[in-house]
């Protein structure tokens, strides 16, 4: 598949707004339990305050992606069989949501009633995870692209979207909430090697697959040697710009080498070092290195994509 | 219930590309707009077309077999494209199983192309919208046209009748006679689409026939050791005219 800038953007950029939110929420509710310190809520309210603006980010990247996004309402409407349609209503709901809980937080709501902010949280959690089951299945239901056809592909979306959530929230506690910051800290090691694990699992699991479809299956000819002469066109068409990424082998085989170590590893190195020296800004480094990472995971994620309609269009002439 | 669809015959089509070029020049200029082409007359030509012939070399040299395949939306009967799309705008008409883009519906999210094994699908770039075969369906319903007519442009096109259209859920009509007949099958039948679309394999032009089957061996002048032709003076059927 050829990888879209936009789509590589909003699922990168929403992930780590949700990732951020459960992260905060998480926090939150750990104080209320008393294993960590409670997090202020000025603090709660401007990272929520940033998760709107990376989802928002996120959603306007995604109209990018479409050919007619003043039509783009009209896509709220087959949530009963699109999980694309789905993640359209969800989106929306989950910012609505997170900014209500902002608010809650910066007007000093949330200190006089508690329990119902807590509630709103839980409401928003729910969404924010239902987001990124959303986002998983849009890939991994389309049964022919049997690298997304997994349960992995929607625990991936979840991991690694955590896992930037999280060290972006550490980034914001290590100048602003000091406290809190061995537990956004933990949290980001850990999902990390969560998301690592997951991920590698669906790299190995992809490099073992035997495409279902043949060439003999495709015109339906039963014979082991069939060749493509002509594919119907010389200049090209939709199929061959929108399904083949146009790389070479040794740049696809690189980008899967960054992404592995500029996603986990480096950051969760960066991360190490900046809690050791107890430093406000190697955080925020570890982020950016993670997101830069993320970006060059979901353009692998993509392109590693091999459709069954690339069979039709092998050769020119 | 009826499924129309295309049965087309893999062994008598040339590859000439007239479906091709008939299809584009009647729904270029049907009431879904043009289909646009970008740099036609430049290098790299691109554009959208319901319809591409392809061709495949099978075997190896010396003993190859040329196949030309068309290859356009095969309307299945289990259409992935369909469930989809966030709009609506792909569906399957429940009356003759066409599936159809709503043109004005299509938000250009190339979702569905990604749903669809057989890379029919190409989106528009001037329109911005998917657009696929239509099966004609300004034409087949049209009562305008006389009744022969009343069939996909590709159809009418094609040189050595390799297009066959019909309705492939009447076991009695023409395309269910030829894919029950001549062993007409679907095309990557492993992902549970049943298209509607079949094609005809290519088959053998040649008749084994040995000598024994071209003399009738119970011929009665033959079994009697008698001659075809008898001798002049031997009695005639009708005692005027001899063998």
């Amino acid at each position: 598949m050829q990888p879209a800038f936009s789509v590589l953007l909003l699922t990168t950029l929403i992930g780590a707004g949700q990732g951020l939110f459960l992260a905060l929420y998480l926090a939150e509710l750990w104080g209320r339990v008393g294993w960590t310190p409670q997090p202020p809520p000025s603090f709660l309210a401007a990272g929520a305050a940033i998760a709107v603006v990376l989802t928002g980010l996120g959603l306007l990247s995604s109209f990018f992606h479409l050919g007619r996004p003043e039509r783009a309402w009209r896509s709220a409407t087959r949530w009963r069989t699109s999980w694309l349609s789905r993640e359209v209503i969800v989106l929306p709901m989950f910012m609505g949501a997170l900014v209500v809980y902002a608010l809650a937080h910066a007007s000093g709501w949330s200190a006089a009633n508690p329990v119902p902010v807590l509630a709103l949280g839980a409401a928003t959690a729910v969404l924010a995870l239902a987001l990124y089951v959303c986002t998983g299945m849009i890939y991994a239901c389309l049964k022919f692209l049997q690298e997304w056809h997994s349960p992995l592909t929607v625990v991936n979306y979840l991991l690694l979207g955590l896992a930037s959530g999280f060290m972006l929230a550490t980034a914001l506690a290590a100048p602003a909430a000091t406290a809190l910051v061995p537990f956004f800290a933990a949290g980001a090691l850990l999902v990390t090697a969560a998301a690592f694990v997951s991920r590698a699992a669906s790299l190995v699991r992809n490099a073992r697959l035997k495409p279902k479809s043949t060439l003999a299956t495709a015109i339906g000819v039963r014979h082991p040697r069939i060749r493509q002469i002509s594919q119907g066109m010389m200049g090209g068409s939709f199929n061959t710009r929108e399904f083949f990424h146009g790389r070479s082998r040794a740049f696809f085989r690189s980008i899967k080498w960054i992404f592995l170590v500029l996603a986990f590893p480096l950051p969760a190195v960066v991360l190490a070092a900046g809690l050791w020296q107890g430093s406000p800004l190697l955080p925020a480094l570890a982020f950016v290195v993670q997101y830069v990472g993320l970006l060059a995971e979901r353009w692998f994620f993509f392109a590693q994509a091999n459709h069954p309609q690339n069979l039709y269009y092998q050769a020119v002439a | 219930m009826t499924q129309l669809a295309l049965v087309i015959d893999l062994n008598v089509c040339v590859g000439c590309h007239a479906c091709v070029t008939s299809c584009k020049q009647w729904n270029t200029s049907g009431p879904a707009g043009p289909m646009a082409d970008q740099r036609p007359y430049d290098a790299d030509p691109t554009g959208t077309f319901f319809n591409r012939v392809q061709t495949f070399e099978v075997g190896q040299y010396p003993n190859t077999q040329t196949v030309h395949f068309p290859k356009s939306c095969l309307h299945c009967e289990d259409p992935p494209c369909v469930p989809v799309c966030p709009t609506g705008a792909s569906y399957k008409r429940p009356e003759d199983g066409i599936v159809l883009v709503d043109f004005d519906k299509c938000i250009g999210c190339k979702y569905c192309s990604w749903a669809c094994p057989y890379g029919v699908r190409e989106i528009d770039e001037k329109q911005k919208v998917m657009k696929k075969c239509t099966l004609c369906v300004d034409r087949i319903y049209d009562t305008g046209l006389p009744p022969a007519e009343r069939r996909p442009a590709c159809v009418m096109a094609c040189p050595t009748s390799a297009r066959l259209f019909g309705d492939v859920h009447d076991p009695d009509s023409e395309v269910s006679q030829a894919i029950r007949d001549r062993g007409g099958y679907a095309l990557m039948p492993e992902w549970g689409t049943h298209p509607a679309n079949h094609y005809l394999p290519r088959r053998r032009t040649t008749i084994p026939i040995t000598p024994d089957e071209l003399t009738r061996a119970d011929n009665p002048l033959k079994v009697d050791g008698k001659l075809p032709r008898p001798p002049k003076k031997d009695p005639a059927l009708d005692d005027v005219t001899s063998w």
